[in-house]
């Protein structure tokens, strides 16, 4: 006979408010089978988990229902309290009284009755659970870092320094990302190239890391602990192992006038070509679209010049296959165009620019070597003008959010376009100034008060040209709203940061969620901020959300070490709510026929077959076998099981129609 | 965690019923002054698009009572400058209009906003008449309502030398038909008649 | 092609020149205008400050009989007019309840089958033929005004581009004209406050006017009665105002598509401007353009 104990939490007012406790509890104890039942103002604390243990100890119960909040919240909890009072964790069951009632729901007598439906349910369930025992699974010690800016190098050296070997993917030529391009950084204004790249080159260096540039990831499969990557190595034109790094192929490519993505298109590079002169590896690529001995069959002089015989046209893209136990995504952003601002001219003048491309214009490795020179005619600014919250909190455009860097590189830009152009006038449009971080509020108000940028409150509703000046026609709303126009020679829009375009795509390959602006979804956005929901895949830097440097450094080392925890252990525990092909005694063996139809429908690939042999070895009969390392629980097979001979352990089908049939 | 305490039943407030009446929330409205940076008029305006919303934004009677007794309201040429531009997607144009209707209603038409309003009420009478704008009637009305008499309002004698007014006016036939419309519309808002206040 | 026609009232009286040109140029592209039987004002900017539901229920008749007389499109040529019909024609279209109020108010049924379309839509269709047919290539530099309600809202324009329209510059280009990029194409001209402020359509209008004849502008082009009144009309006013006279005449559309097309000056109305319609001479020799194809 089953003995249940049933424990109604009141969360405080959160049940308690609408749900009559007592009651639920009362109805409760008369369900046939339950020996105990009690309401508590918090299960949850320690008093209510001794409630739920005395009396597993002293009414001997088989089965225990917490009617309480979600189980996503505090199952764990309540499942330790029972082992800890000798009974299986597997018996203990949550009726979700807080999210799926009271949360919902008025104060009213049906709401309290819903209560009792939903504990009525759970009893019927716990009835007929069965001892159940966590699954362990072996771990591969090995990382996979996708994305080479600063988020995924400090997680790579992070993890490798801790002794674990680290494959490091990334896309473009060389690793670096945003940070190389950038000119000096806030609140300190120290050169952004020189504290990154040595970075970048202990990267290269550390004998932990593995790096893949120019490379993207073609697939992943398999879960924590046990993944199979396969990293797609484009065809870079060149033999690594042979190049040196010299650069005469760069030097003499005929092919000059190729904007630079390095530069924001304010620069030109060469079809072969290195991203900038810090490059790590410092090999380049060749640009096949832009290449003449692509595009016309002849050409081939970087061949002649290369005095090691690197080159190597007809080089395929290679396909890698890494084994690794966990993933950290930090792949980044990339900023809105000036194209994106019809009211701004989309685009089409030429001296309303990104921040980013001021970013280059103010580098000392920029095409202008570091001087604040108009893209137009190469004329030094005197006056301009730069706009905060371009296409941030702009839901007419799509993009609600804070895009929370620009108030620091807007200040930051003011402040170093002052200090090279001491005549010049800046002018900052901005709507609020936000400027919380260490240091932060006192580097604004320094580029106010001592570098005099007139900051001035107002979005700017057009810009147009008119006579070699760019009028912008802005609003001072601390000043009566009243309209200003400004006539510019340089105008930078501090353009939103959004994901990279193909950041959907890649979720999607890697099966983890993304919210509506295409950003990552960490598992809770307060209490487990660097993981995912997909167990064993962590998230650092932009493309979680608009951050910046300092915080996505502390993100990556967060991800890193839980990284590292994970591989601190050698087996993973999993619980063990998976699905199991049923056995029986010969000569049916099992009820299985062997069609393999929950083969193809398995999302994981976690059906195995099994051969059921005789003593000789003569195969008797093809059965199908669940990895339980692989399988995920999510109950496709069991759906599809035309004999009805796989079952999900935890919610087996006679749980699951006893919790019906309750109802 | 119960929403019952949200549901108490209350006279809509102010921006409710502009809300009833345009689907627009005055709410959505951030004060970037965008709207104010593109107006036209913003530098003649007493309140700028963005000013007038903050005033509906308070919601205080004597607020609102600000914002209908201003002569913004009846400078907005609904050029849509402002909606095309607004981050917020706040029909500035549809408010303004709602605005107009109750500032002439409950009679806090500024005095400068007459002559605006004396048009309006001229040409909508004219059309009440004939279903068509005769606009040699409509300055003849217009003069009258405002007194401007000497007015060179449409430079007159120059169109009718180039042939470009007619003295007679042209009508619909169905003119009844015309009529019933604006008698019902006057019945659906009495207070609001079209053409005279 | 056969198109329900909406003239307005303002083509009737101070801008039946636009009318006169519309009308001229019509029949070279191939379209047949059929004017709405019994069309009433659509209210304009009085009826939706001051009532509502007149402001739905006048254009809704109009649209009401266009539907009835079985058009597929109707052509507004008067932007302003344009807007109230289409404007009309969408919220009834969107709100079931009020589409039942305002068709008992207007004692017909509408369900909204005509589309409205504007002068740009129907020349813009017609620029391969204009291009074909230009024997009198204009070879004016022209700015192209827009003025409010051909680009705004966006929702229920036809433009693929709302701050930097092109609609109106591929016409004029099909007729031999130079459109020229400049920075008030979209600005307000004043409107509806050109008899009761007449000095704020000075300056609106004025700056206007301004930035097109400095940019080297011919001639201004418009699609719009009031924006016409405005810029032509109240020439002297924004002379009076800036303190410099301009000689920039100001061309409806069709009156450019018509000179274009070998149109008499007197067929397409150009004697009734305010401002001479006069061209330096020169730029343009007619019979001796090359035709562009």
């Amino acid at each position: 006979m089953p003995r249940i104990g049933v424990f109604i939490c009141h969360c405080g007012e959160n049940i308690g408010a609408t749900v009559d406790a007592a009651a639920v509890a009362k109805a409760a104890g008369e369900l046939p089978g339950v020996v105990h039942a009690v309401d508590y103002k918090y299960m949850c604390s320690d008093p209510g988990q001794n409630l739920i243990k005395e009396a597993i100890r002293e009414k001997k119960l088989t089965g225990v229902v917490v009617g309480a909040c979600s189980p996503r919240m505090h199952e764990p909890t309540f499942r330790r309290a029972c082992a800890e009072a000798g009974l299986n964790a597997f018996l203990c069951e949550m009726a979700n009284l807080r999210e799926h009632c009271s949360w919902v729901h008025e104060k009213l007598p049906e709401t309290t009755e819903k209560a009792i439906d939903l504990v009525r349910v759970m009893v019927e369930k716990v009835k007929r659970n069965r001892p159940l025992f966590p699954i362990n699974v072996p771990i591969t010690k090995t990382a996979l870092v996708l994305g080479g800016g600063i988020a995924g190098i400090q997680a790579a050296l992070d993890i490798a320094n801790a002794g674990h070997p680290v494959v490091l993917v990334e896309r473009e030529a060389s690793i670096g990302g945003h940070m190389a391009q950038l000119s000096e950084t806030f609140p300190t204004l120290d050169c952004s190239q020189c504290i990154l790249t040595p970075r970048m080159v202990e990267v290269a260096q550390h004998p932990n890391i593995r790096l893949y540039t120019y490379s993207e990831l073609e697939s992943l499969e398999g879960f924590i602990g046990n993944f199979k990557a396969v990293i797609r190595k484009k065809a870079r034109g060149i033999d690594e192992a042979t190049c040196t790094g010299c650069g005469a192929c760069i030097q003499k490519c005929p092919t000059k006038k190729i904007p630079s993505e390095f530069n924001a298109h304010l620069g030109h590079r060469t079809a072969i070509y290195v991203p900038f002169p810090q490059a790590v590896p410092n090999k380049p690529v060749i640009d096949r679209a832009h290449c003449t001995y692509y595009r016309t069959g002849k050409c081939k002089l970087c061949e002649r010049v290369c005095p090691t015989k690197a080159l190597r046209y007809d080089q395929e893209d290679l396909l890698v296959e890494v084994a690794v136990g966990a993933v950290v995504v930090a792949t980044g952003y990339e900023v809105k165009g000036t194209d994106f601002f019809p009211e701004y001219g989309y685009g089409r003048y030429k001296d309303v620019i990104t921040g980013l491309q001021f970013e280059r214009l103010a580098s000392a490795s920029g095409p202008t070597l570091g001087a604040i020179r108009r893209p137009s005619d190469g004329q030094v600014p005197e006056t301009v003008v730069f706009i905060a919250c371009a296409g941030s909190r702009d839901p007419a455009k799509g993009l609600h959010y804070c895009s929370k860097i620009c108030c620091m590189y807007t200040a930051k830009h003011a402040m170093l376009y002052k200090h090279k152009v001491h005549h010049g006038r800046p002018y900052v449009f901005y709507m609020d100034i936000r400027a919380g971080g260490k240091m932060y509020e006192e580097f604004v108000r320094r580029a106010i008060e001592e570098d005099q940028v007139s900051y001035i409150r107002g979005r700017v509703s057009r810009i147009y040209e008119k006579n070699g000046k760019l009028i912008v026609k802005g609003v001072d709303t601390l000043l009566n709203s009243r309209p200003v126009e400004i006539a510019a020679d340089l105008v930078v829009l501090a353009t939103a940061m959004v994901p990279q375009p193909d950041a959907e795509a890649l979720a999607q390959k890697m099966k983890i969620s993304y919210d509506g602006d295409r950003f990552l979804n960490e598992a809770h956005p307060k209490l487990r901020p660097v993981e995912m929901n997909t167990a064993g895949i962590f998230v650092a830097g932009a493309c979680q959300a608009p951050k910046d440097i300092p915080e996505t450094v502390a993100q990556a080392s967060g991800a890193a070490s839980k990284v590292i925890g994970l591989f601190s252990k050698d087996e993973l525990s999993r619980e063990p709510v998976v699905a199991v092909v049923n056995r029986t005694a010969p000569p049916l063996f099992s009820t299985c026929v062997g069609c393999f139809l929950c083969e193809t429908a398995c999302p994981y690939q976690a059906i195995e077959r099994e051969e059921i042999k005789d003593r000789n070895g003569n195969v008797l009969k093809t059965v199908a076998r669940v990895n339980q390392g692989v399988c995920q629980g999510c109950g496709t097979c069991v759906a599809l099981c035309r004999s009805k001979s796989i079952d999900l352990q935890g919610f087996t089908n006679e749980q699951v129609f006893a919790e019906l049939v309750a109802l | 965690m119960s929403s019952a305490s949200h549901a108490a039943p209350h006279a809509p407030t102010f921006p409710e019923r502009v809300r009833e009446a345009t689907g627009e929330s005055v709410f959505q409205c951030y004060q970037c002054g965008k709207c104010a940076a593109g107006c036209p008029l913003a530098a003649e305006m007493d309140y700028t698009p963005n000013q007038i919303l903050r005033l509906l934004q308070l919601n205080l009677p004597e607020m609102e009572e600000e914002a209908l007794r201003a002569l913004s309201i009846w400078l907005c040429l609904t050029c849509e400058t402002c909606a095309a531009r607004c981050p917020q997607e706040v029909d500035i144009p549809k408010i303004m209009d709602h605005l107009r209707q109750e500032s002439r209603r409950r009679g806090l038409v500024h005095p400068k906003a007459k002559d605006i309003l004396a048009f309006y009420e001229s040409l909508l009478a004219s059309v009440r008449k004939g279903g068509r704008l005769h606009e040699v009637g409509l300055v003849a009305s217009y003069k009258l309502k405002t007194g401007h008499l000497l007015q060179d309002v449409l430079l007159t004698p120059q169109l009718l030398q180039r042939g470009k007014l007619s003295l007679r006016p042209h009508k619909v036939a169905d003119t009844d038909a015309v009529r019933r419309i604006f008698d019902r519309c006057d019945a659906a808002a009495p207070e609001n008649k079209a053409d005279h206040a | 092609m056969k198109l329900g026609y909406f003239p307005g009232c303002s083509l009737e009286s101070s801008a039946r020149e636009y009318n006169e040109s519309l009308q001229a140029v019509a029949p070279l592209l191939d379209l047949e205008l059929c004017e709405v039987p019994d069309w009433n004002c659509c209210g304009a900017t009085a009826a939706h400050s001051l009532n509502h539901k007149l402001a739905l229920a006048l254009p809704a008749r109009t649209l009401a009989l266009a539907e009835r007389a079985g058009f597929d499109e109707l052509l507004v040529p008067c932007s302003a007019c344009y807007s109230r019909l289409a404007a009309t024609r969408r919220d009834l279209l969107a709100n079931e309840a009020l589409r039942q109020e305002i068709t008992s108010i207007i004692e017909l049924d509408y369900v909204g089958s005509t589309k409205v379309v504007s002068v740009v839509d129907v020349l813009g269709r017609a620029a391969p033929t204009i291009r074909a047919k230009a024997s009198v290539p204009f070879l004016r530099k022209v700015a192209c005004y827009y003025g409010c309600y051909l680009t705004r809202p966006a929702s229920l324009t036809t433009c693929a581009r709302p701050e930097d329209p092109q609609e109106m510059e591929a016409i004029v280009a099909s007729a031999g004209a130079t459109p020229l990029d400049w920075a008030f194409k979209i600005d307000c001209c004043g409107a509806a406050l050109s008899v009761s402020r007449t000095a704020t359509v000075a300056e609106l209008a004025g700056r206007i006017v301004a930035d097109a004849a400095e940019r080297g502008a011919e001639a201004l082009v418009v699609a719009c009665p009031l924006c016409h009144t405005n810029l032509d009309l109240r020439r002297p006013a924004i002379e009076r105002h800036r303190g410099v006279s301009y000689a920039l005449p100001v061309l409806y559309i069709t009156q450019l598509v018509g000179l274009a097309l070998g149109l008499s000056e007197r067929a397409l109305g150009l004697h009734r401007h305010h401002v001479p319609v006069r061209f330096a001479p020169g730029a343009a020799a007619p019979a001796a353009a090359p035709k562009e194809n």
